[in-house]
C-alpha cells in the first residue's frame, strides 16, 4: 500500500513536470514553425534572389572588333584566328607529362611552361588554361594529329587583330593592347581576360563605334563553378565597319617612298573634299607587335629611339614651315593691296635697323615682283612686302588657312603650332614685337611652326579656292547596297573670302616653281602631260647662322652633322591647271627642300594621279557623324 | 527468488498474440510517413536516382523496422534488468573509439566491426536514458531530493558525455546531457538544483571555451554572424538559409531545387537534407514534416503518461525528449538559429546508426506503451 502511495505520489511529480517539458517542447516546435514562416514568406523574395544569383552566372560573349577599310573596302585592319592551345587540368591527369609531351609538337619556352604550371595549380580543374597563342597552322594539326596522347588538351580558335599593312598604316590605325587600369569605364567588356582596345589613331579614336556591343550568354553553374547547361543567349552586336579616306595602295606607296629617309613625313589629300589619301610617318613600327605584348626591351626601344617611331609626326611633328609660308605672305600682300607687279630691289639681302637679314641667294635676285618672288623665293621680296604688310595681317591670312591650329582631324595627338602675333609674342614670351621678327616670319622661320597635315590643308586651299578641311573617316560601312541616293555624299566647302585673282597669282607663282626652267623645283617636276604639279619649296633653318660662318661660306648640308641640318619641306598640287590633289611633305634634316622634298612629292603626285581615287567609285558608306551616335 | 517471478505477481504474462496486437499501428505509421519523406528525399539527392542513399536507406529502414518491432514485443523487464549492462557495454565502446576509432569528418566516432560500423555515441544516447530510468526507478521521491544519491546518475550522464566532447563532438555531448536533465527533472530532482547547474555550466562557459577546438570556436563566431565569411564557416549556414527562404510557399519542385541540385547546399544528404526539403516542397513540405514530427512526440508523451511504472514513464518520456532534440537542434541549425553541429534529422538524414538508433528507441517506447500497465518493484529485487 506503502510502494502503492508511493508510486501514485511520483506519477503526479511526473506528469506536472512531464506537461511542463512537453510544453517547452511544444513552444520550441513553434518557434521553428514561426522561423519557417519567416524565412519562407517573410523572406522568400530575399532569398530567391541570392538564390538565383548564386545559380545564374551572366558571360559576356564579345563581339568580333569592326574592321577598318581603305575607302574601296580594302581591308586594312581585320581580325584573324588565332589558334590557340588549351589545356584542361582534369582531363590531363598528370599535367607535366602531357605539357612535355606538347613541347615535343610546339616551340614552348621555359617562360610559358612555367606559367602554365602556375595557373594550372591556382584555377579550378575544370577551367582551361591557354598554353600558348599564336600557333602556325603546322602547330595545329601536329597537335591535332597527336590528341590521343595529349588528354585534356584542346585547340581553341579566337580572333586577333591583324594589320596586314603593318608598319604602313601604324600610325594612322594605331594599334589595340590589353585594357589598362585608367581604360576601364565601366563597360563590363573591358573586364574579359584578353580583351584588346584601341591604343592609338583610329583604333582609339573610333574604339567604342569599332568594339560593337557584347553578347550575354546566361549560364547554369554550380557551386564549383562548373557550366551546367546554357539558359539563354543573345547574341552581341560586331562592331562597325570603318571606312576611311585613305586609299591603300597609295599609302603604301607614300610610305615606301618616305622610306629612303631616315625621318620624314608626308600628307596627300583631295582638294575638293578634304579626304586624306595618304598619311605617312617614317620611321614606324609594326602595330601587330601590341597585340600580343611588347616585350620591356622591345617597348624601351620604341620610345628611346631618336627618331621617334611611335610618333606621327605628319600630325605631331610642329616644323618651321620655311620658303613654302611665302604663299600667305603674297596672298597677305595682295590684300592689303599691294600690287604684283610691285618689284623690289634684291641685292642679297636687307637691312633693318643694325641688322642684315640675307637672302637664299648670296648674290640677290635684281629687280623681283611677286610672280619671280615665289618663283625664286626670293628672301629679300618677302622681308621688304611683309615689312608693309605686318605680321599681323600676315597672321590672319595664315589663319584662313587652316595654318597655327589643328585642323581637326580624327586623329589623337594632333599639334596646332604657332602663327605668331603681336598679341601673340606679348602674352607668350612677354615682349613686345620687334619688326626683324616680321621678316623672319615671312620667310616662316622664327616663331612660325606648322604641321605637315596643316601644310597640306594649306596647298589644298589655294588649290580649290575653298576651305576645305583635312578627314580621314568617311563613315561606317552601309550594311549591304545602299540607293545612291542614301550614299552619303563628300562634304561641299564654302569658298575662301578672297578674290579669285589673287589665288590665280599665287598659283601661278607655284606653277613657275615648278615648271618654268628659272623655277627652284624645276628639276623635280613632273615630265608627263597632263599631269604637272605645281608646287613651292622650302629649307627651315634648325640653327642659326653666324656672321662668322656667313663670311666664311655657309656650311654645306652634306658637311654638318644629320642633327643639325636643315629640314626639307615640299608643298604641290596637281595637276597643275585642273587641281585635285595636294600633297606636302617633310623630311627631317633632309637638307633642301628642292633637291630632297621635291622628287618625293613628284614621285607621290604623280602616282596619286594615275591612281586616281578621287576619280575612281568608292564603297558606299553611312556618315560619320552617325558613328558618334552609335558610339 | 529470480526477478521474473517476484514481478509476475500482480503482471500477469501477455501472449505474443497479445503484444502483437497492442503494438502501437499509429506510431508506425507515422515513423514510416517520416521515412518515407527521407527516402524521396534521398532520391532527389542522388539527381533522381536510387543510388547510392536511397535504396541503402531503405534497406536500413526495413532493418530498424524489424528491431524495433522487436525491441517492442521484448519484456520491459528485460531491458529494466539490462539496462546497466548496456549502459556499460556503450560506455566501453565509446571508450574504445578512442582508442582504435576510424577518423571520420576529423571526429573520431566510428568504430569498424568489420561488418558493420558503429557509432557508439549514438547507441550512448538510448543506453544512458535506459539507465538513468532504471536508477530513478529506484528512488522514492524522497531519497530523489537527496543530493547525496544524485551524485552516481550526475556521474553516469557526465561520463559519456566527456567521453563525446573528446571525440570531439559537440553536439552528441549536448545531447546527452539535455537528455539526461530531462530525465533528472521528471523524475523530480528540485529546480534549485537545475538553477544551480545552470550556473554552474554558464560560469564554466568560458573555461570551457578555451577547450573547443578552432572549428568548433569558428562554428559558433560564424553563428552569431553568417554574413561575416561567407565562403568560409558561413558559407554552410548561408547557403542553407538561401535554399531555405528560396523554397517559400510551395517550394521549387521536387528534384528542382537549385541549391541543392547544384550542390550550394553541403552535406545535403545527411545534416541539411531538411533545407532540400523546405526548398523542393517549400513551407507546405517543411511544416508538414514538422507536424508528422509533432505528432511522433505527442504520441511519446502519451505513452508516457500513460504508463503505469516509473521505469516506462521515464524511458518514454527520455527517449521521446531525445527524438525532439534530434529535431529541434538540427532544424534550428539548418534554419540558421544554432550554430552547426553536426545533428542529422532522425529518419530522415542519410546514415545508418542514427537510424536504426532511433528505430530502436522508438522500439522501446512502443515496448512501455505495451507493457504499461506492468508494476515493476522500486529496486527491481525481490520484496515482501
Amino acid at each position: 500500500m506503502l510502494q502503492k502511495n508511493e508510486d501514485n505520489e511520483r506519477q503526479r511529480s511526473f506528469s506536472r513536470r512531464a506537461l511542463l517539458l512537453g510544453g517547452a517542447q511544444s513552444l520550441l516546435l513553434a518557434g521553428l514553425a514561426g522561423r519557417m514562416y519567416y524565412l519562407q514568406v517573410v523572406e522568400a523574395d530575399r532569398y530567391k534572389t541570392l538564390a538565383e544569383d548564386n545559380r545564374i552566372n551572366l558571360r559576356l560573349l564579345p563581339p568580333p572588333r569592326g574592321r577598318i577599310l581603305d575607302r574601296f573596302g580594302l581591308p586594312l585592319a581585320t581580325n584573324r584566328q588565332n589558334f590557340r592551345v588549351v589545356m584542361v587540368r582534369e582531363h590531363a591527369g598528370d599535367v607535366e607529362r602531357v605539357l612535355n609531351a606538347l613541347a615535343q609538337l610546339i616551340e614552348l619556352d621555359e617562360h610559358d611552361y612555367k606559367r602554365v604550371l602556375r595557373e594550372m595549380s591556382r584555377k579550378r580543374s575544370f577551367v582551361p588554361v591557354t598554353v600558348r597563342e599564336n600557333l602556325t597552322w603546322d602547330e595545329v594539326s601536329r597537335v591535332e594529329v597527336n590528341g590521343p596522347e595529349l588528354p585534356g588538351v584542346s585547340i581553341e580558335m579566337g580572333q586577333i587583330r591583324d594589320y596586314p599593312f603593318a608598319d604602313s598604316m601604324a600610325h594612322v590605325l594605331g594599334y589595340v593592347a590589353a585594357v589598362a587600369e585608367r581604360d576601364l569605364t565601366g563597360d563590363p567588356l573591358l573586364e574579359l581576360p584578353g580583351f584588346r582596345v584601341g591604343k592609338n589613331g583610329i583604333e582609339q579614336k573610333y574604339d567604342l563605334a569599332l568594339r560593337g556591343s557584347a553578347g550575354t550568354s546566361q549560364i547554369e553553374v554550380n557551386a564549383y563553378g562548373r557550366v551546367i547547361r546554357e539558359l539563354h543567349r543573345e547574341e552581341g552586336k560586331p562592331g562597325d565597319e570603318l571606312v576611311l579616306t585613305l586609299d591603300g595602295g597609295l599609302q603604301t606607296f607614300v610610305h615606301q617612298r618616305l622610306m629612303g629617309e631616315k625621318s620624314a613625313s608626308a600628307v596627300v589629300m583631295d582638294v575638293e573634299n578634304g579626304d586624306v589619301l595618304a598619311l605617312a610617318s617614317v620611321p614606324s613600327y609594326d602595330p601587330n607587335l601590341f597585340n600580343t605584348g611588347l616585350t620591356v626591351k622591345q617597348w624601351n626601344d620604341l620610345v628611346n629611339d631618336p627618331l621617334h617611331p611611335l610618333s606621327n609626326k605628319a600630325i605631331a611633328g610642329l616644323y618651321a614651315p620655311g620658303s613654302t609660308f611665302k604663299m600667305m605672305v603674297a596672298l597677305a600682300a595682295l590684300k592689303a593691296g599691294i600690287r604684283p607687279d610691285h618689284r623690289v630691289f634684291c641685292p642679297g639681302y636687307m637691312t633693318l635697323g643694325r641688322s642684315r637679314f640675307h637672302c637664299w641667294k648670296r648674290h640677290g635676285h635684281g629687280w623681283v615682283d611677286m610672280h619671280h618672288g615665289l618663283q625664286h623665293s626670293c628672301d629679300v621680296y618677302f622681308y621688304e612686302i611683309s615689312r608693309k604688310v605686318g605680321i599681323d595681317n600676315i597672321a590672319a591670312m595664315a589663319r584662313q588657312f587652316g595654318l597655327g591650329e589643328e585642323v581637326g582631324i580624327d586623329l589623337n595627338g594632333e599639334r596646332g603650332g604657332v602663327i605668331p602675333t603681336r598679341d601673340w609674342k606679348l602674352a607668350n614670351i612677354g615682349e613686345p614685337w620687334q619688326g626683324g621678327e616680321t621678316l623672319v616670319a615671312s620667310i616662316g622661320q622664327g616663331f612660325v611652326l606648322t604641321t605637315p597635315l596643316q601644310l597640306a590643308a594649306m596647298v589644298a586651299r589655294i588649290a580649290s579656292g575653298r576651305q576645305v578641311i583635312p578627314r580621314l573617316t568617311r563613315g561606317v560601312r552601309a550594311d549591304g547596297e545602299l540607293p545612291a541616293a542614301e550614299n552619303v555624299p563628300p562634304p561641299q566647302f564654302a569658298p575662301l573670302d578672297l578674290p579669285a585673282e589673287h589665288l590665280r597669282i599665287v598659283r601661278e607663282g607655284m606653277d613657275a616653281v615648278s615648271n618654268d626652267p628659272r623655277g627652284t623645283a624645276y628639276r623635280a617636276r613632273i615630265k608627263e602631260e597632263g599631269f604637272e604639279l605645281a608646287g613651292k619649296t622650302g629649307t627651315s633653318q634648325v640653327r642659326r647662322i653666324t656672321m662668322a660662318e656667313r663670311a666664311a661660306g655657309v656650311t654645306k648640308n652634306e658637311q654638318l652633322p644629320w642633327r643639325r641640318r636643315d629640314h626639307a619641306l615640299f608643298v604641290a598640287f596637281a595637276p597643275v591647271h585642273k587641281p585635285r590633289y595636294a600633297c606636302a611633305v617633310v623630311v627631317e634634316h633632309g637638307g633642301g627642300g628642292s633637291t630632297v622634298a621635291a622628287p618625293i612629292a613628284r614621285d607621290i603626285l604623280l602616282e596619286t594621279q594615275h591612281r586616281d581615287p578621287s576619280g575612281r567609285r568608292s564603297l558606299p558608306i553611312v556618315a560619320t557623324s552617325q558613328i558618334a551616335e552609335r558610339a | 527468488m529470480a526477478v521474473d517471478s517476484f514481478l509476475s505477481a500482480r503482471n500477469p504474462e501477455m501472449s505474443l498474440r497479445q503484444k502483437i496486437w497492442q503494438l502501437n499501428w499509429g506510431m508506425m505509421l507515422l515513423l514510416s510517413l517520416v521515412a518515407g519523406v527521407g527516402f524521396a528525399m534521398l532520391y532527389s539527392a542522388a539527381n533522381g536516382s536510387f543510388e547510392p542513399w536511397a535504396s541503402a536507406q531503405m534497406m536500413r529502414f526495413g532493418l530498424g523496422l524489424g528491431m524495433m518491432i522487436v525491441a517492442a514485443l521484448i519484456d520491459i523487464r528485460f531491458w529494466f534488468r539490462y539496462a546497466y549492462l548496456i549502459y556499460f557495454t556503450c560506455l566501453v565502446l565509446l571508450g574504445a573509439v578512442e582508442v582504435m576509432g576510424d577518423i571520420g569528418m576529423g571526429a573520431q566516432r566510428w568504430i569498424d566491426f568489420g561488418v558493420v560500423r558503429l557509432q557508439p555515441s549514438e547507441m550512448m544516447k538510448v543506453a544512458l536514458i535506459l539507465a538513468l530510468a532504471r536508477y530513478f526507478h529506484g528512488l522514492s521521491s524522497e531519497e530523489v531530493r537527496r543530493p547525496l544519491l544524485l551524485l552516481l546518475p550526475t556521474f553516469m550522464a557526465l561520463t559519456p558525455a566527456a567521453l563525446v566532447m573528446k571525440q570531439p563532438d559537440l553536439g552528441t555531448a549536448g545531447m546527452l546531457l539535455l537528455g539526461s536533465g530531462a530525465v533528472f527533472f521528471c523524475a523530480g530532482v528540485r529546480w534549485w538544483k537545475f538553477a544551480l547547474l545552470l550556473a554552474a555550466g554558464l560560469a564554466s562557459g568560458p573555461i570551457a571555451w578555451q577547450f573547443l577546438h578552432d572549428y568548433q570556436k569558428d562554428r559558433v563566431l560564424t553563428f552569431l554572424n553568417p554574413e561575416n565569411d561567407p565562403l568560409g564557416a558561413g558559407y554552410h549556414t548561408l547557403q542553407a538559409m538561401i535554399g531555405f527562404g528560396s523554397g517559400a510557399l510551395t517550394g521549387k519542385g521536387f528534384m528542382q531545387g537549385t541549391q541543392s541540385q547544384l550542390n550550394f547546399l553541403p552535406e545535403k544528404q545527411t545534416d541539411f537534407i531538411f533545407t532540400m526539403l523546405a526548398e523542393e516542397f517549400g513551407l507546405v513540405g517543411s511544416l508538414t514534416l514538422l507536424s508528422l514530427y509533432f505528432l511522433l512526440l505527442c504520441y511519446g508523451f502519451a505513452i508516457a503518461f500513460r504508463a503505469r511504472n516509473q521505469f516506462a514513464r521515464l524511458l518514454a518520456l527520455g527517449l521521446t525528449t531525445n527524438l525532439f532534440l534530434y529535431v529541434f537542434l538540427n532544424m534550428a541549425m539548418v534554419m540558421g538559429m544554432f550554430p552547426v553541429v553536426g545533428i542529422p534529422l532522425p529518419l530522415v538524414s542519410y546514415g545508418g546508426t542514427v537510424l536504426l538508433t532511433v528505430m530502436g528507441s522508438m522500439g522501446l517506447v512502443m515496448s512501455c506503451y505495451i507493457h504499461r500497465d506492468m508494476r515493476i518493484s522500486r529496486r527491481g529485487t525481490a520484496e515482501a
